[in-house]
């Protein structure tokens, strides 16, 4: 069990007011709060240890640099990763996927090649795959969504080919809440010779991920998602690939010799971490992870899952109420409509009672076409949220449909 | 024939219309039931050459130019930037070229309506004021 109220008392941005009434942030999938270890960390870091890493001989950089390789660890073994340099710092889950998309693409990918994605891939999930498509002359495919916001992977065996060099899809929906098989989904890949990566954006301060077990070959999220910072964010790759590729980017940092005839690169993870990287932000994303783990990801996922269907429970109560997305494995956040309002309104009208949740097409434009809607209202929750949050949510929806309808 | 108030007088009108209203839910609602009195575009011209993409959503504005003013119509899939759009078109619709052009709508801040007018809002409604402009800067070279 857990102590909302200690843990809300650790979040000073929680008690702020917005348009005078008491702040209920449920844009969580878009990025969560910051607890005061983390922005202690910030502080902490500028004010005690701040230099450039690695390579120093001073005392700040070596300081910085034991921090920063620290923080690599303490995310590997959160991941449980076989090894500290499969994790490489990007900025985020976006780049983390560029950078597989592009490497993998150069060395895997050629002319008639197939990638495979999913209808419920958010757009940092697509689109990459569709250059890097574009530019070997490969051809994306999608698993299609059925009505519930699940995949039908009935149809997973008939997509993957001979030519499927890589499946890319998310761990968990961030529109839809749904919670994919990714265990199973891999080892059907695999037995395909089909590498995958998994997006884990919306997972990852949700459930507890272990990437060894899911032994999946990519594993990619964001800092700012999980009570970190933004512009830091982890690549999880299995060794023997980031072997294969070349460097992503170059600069300093990644090489081992530099002459204008030839240029050799440096060992994993530095191969892929050119020029001064985010320090700070790789840092405190190890005490945002430290954070998480003293209240333990099965107490963190056990009360947003009462939220949630606390939530859907009650949302299920008001007439002209449209939940989109309704698998039987779902997390984190529900999506959902009221009649015909267009979700705009609706965020207008919640925001104006001190209500934060996310509108529109959540960067899943295929999959609104899916369900033919033009977006929705998203709630999602994190460990800080109350059931008395849900129940303001409520009647802010009722208030919104009186205004509306 | 009617004299026809200036934008001025127009803005000073709304101003105290928004001031009779205690909190933002009467406000709101005054909002709404204005988007319900728009100018609507005729549905032939709801397509992509009228349409203004927001991310949040969409707005969609023709301009029609005779006897040297601008006659405006327009519609939004949210109500409340239809509302918003009724506004400003109490203001603007039916203007020469020249007033639109000059016309500063700080009006919008004294109705503390501003937030809809930033571009982070992605509703539509900044490009649509900018298109607006256009047609009336395309349409002040038309009387030359």
């Amino acid at each position: 069990m857990i102590d909302v109220e200690q843990i809300r008392s650790e979040f000073p941005i929680l008690s702020r007011k917005v348009n005078n009434q008491s702040l209920v942030y449920f844009d969580n999938g878009a990025t969560t709060q910051k607890p005061k270890s983390v922005l202690d960390a910030i502080q902490k870091y500028y004010s005690e240890i701040n230099a450039n890493i690695h390579r120093g001989v001073h005392t700040l950089s070596q300081e910085a640099t034991d921090a920063y390789e620290h923080s690599r660890k303490t995310i590997a073994d959160f991941i449980n990763a076989e090894l500290a340099h499969e994790i490489i710092f990007t900025r985020g889950t976006t780049e983390s996927i560029n950078l597989v998309a592009s490497c993998f693409g150069k060395k895997q990918v050629n002319a008639g090649d197939e990638i495979l994605v999913t209808e419920m891939e958010h757009h940092s999930n697509i689109v990459p795959w569709q250059l890097m498509c574009e530019e070997r002359g490969a051809k994306l495919k999608v698993i299609p969504v059925d009505d519930n916001g699940e995949l039908i992977l009935s149809e997973q065996k008939n997509f993957l080919t001979a030519k499927t060099k890589l499946l890319a899809l998310t761990h968990v929906s961030n529109t839809l809440g749904t919670v994919n098989d990714v265990k199973e989904i891999i080892s059907i890949a695999h037995k395909n010779g089909t590498a995958v990566l998994v997006d884990g954006a919306q997972a990852i301060a949700h459930t507890e991920v272990d990437v060894q077990d899911l032994d999946c070959d990519f594993y990619c999220f964001s800092g700012h998602k999980m009570y970190g910072p933004t512009g830091i964010g982890i690549l999880y790759g299995k060794e023997k690939f980031f072997n294969e590729f070349s460097p992503y980017q170059s600069g300093g940092g990644m090489i081992k010799e530099v002459s204008f005839e030839q240029t050799t690169f440096t060992t994993l993870p530095y191969k892929f971490e050119a020029g001064t990287p985010n320090i700070e932000g790789g840092i405190v994303l190890g005490a945002a992870v430290d954070w998480m783990k003293n209240i333990g990801l099965k107490n963190i996922s056990a009360h947003e899952n009462k939220l949630l269907h606390y939530a859907i429970q009650q949302l299920k109560t008001i007439d002209g109420i449209r939940i989109i997305g309704e698998a039987k494995h779902h997390a984190s956040a529900v999506s959902f409509l009221i009649g015909n309002i267009h979700p705009y309104d609706v965020g207008v009208i919640l925001d104006k009672l001190g209500i934060a949740v996310r509108t529109g097409h959540h960067c899943n434009q295929p999959l609104m076409k899916r369900f033919s809607i033009p977006g929705t209202v998203r709630a999602s929750f994190a460990v800080y949220n109350t059931m008395e949050e849900v129940d303001k949510l409520i009647a802010g929806v009722k208030q919104a449909k009186k205004m509306l309808s | 024939m009617n004299q026809v108030n200036s934008i001025s007088e127009v803005e000073e009108q709304i101003i105290e219309e928004f001031e009779l209203f205690d909190d933002w839910m009467d406000k709101y609602q005054h909002l709404i039931d204005m988007g319900k009195s728009l100018p609507l575009i005729d549905s032939q011209f709801k397509n992509d050459d009228y349409i203004v993409k927001g991310c949040q959503s969409q707005v969609w504005l023709k301009g029609d130019f005779a006897n040297g003013k601008i006659h405006f119509t327009c519609d939004s899939d949210a109500i409340i930037t239809k509302g918003m759009i009724a506004v400003l078109l109490r203001v603007l619709n039916d203007r020469t070229p020249e007033e639109i052009i000059n016309a500063k709508l700080e009006f919008i801040d004294k109705i503390n309506l501003k937030e809809h007018l930033t571009p982070t809002r992605a509703n539509g409604l900044v490009s649509m004021l900018s298109k607006i402009k256009t047609y009336a800067l395309a349409f002040s070279g038309n009387k030359i």
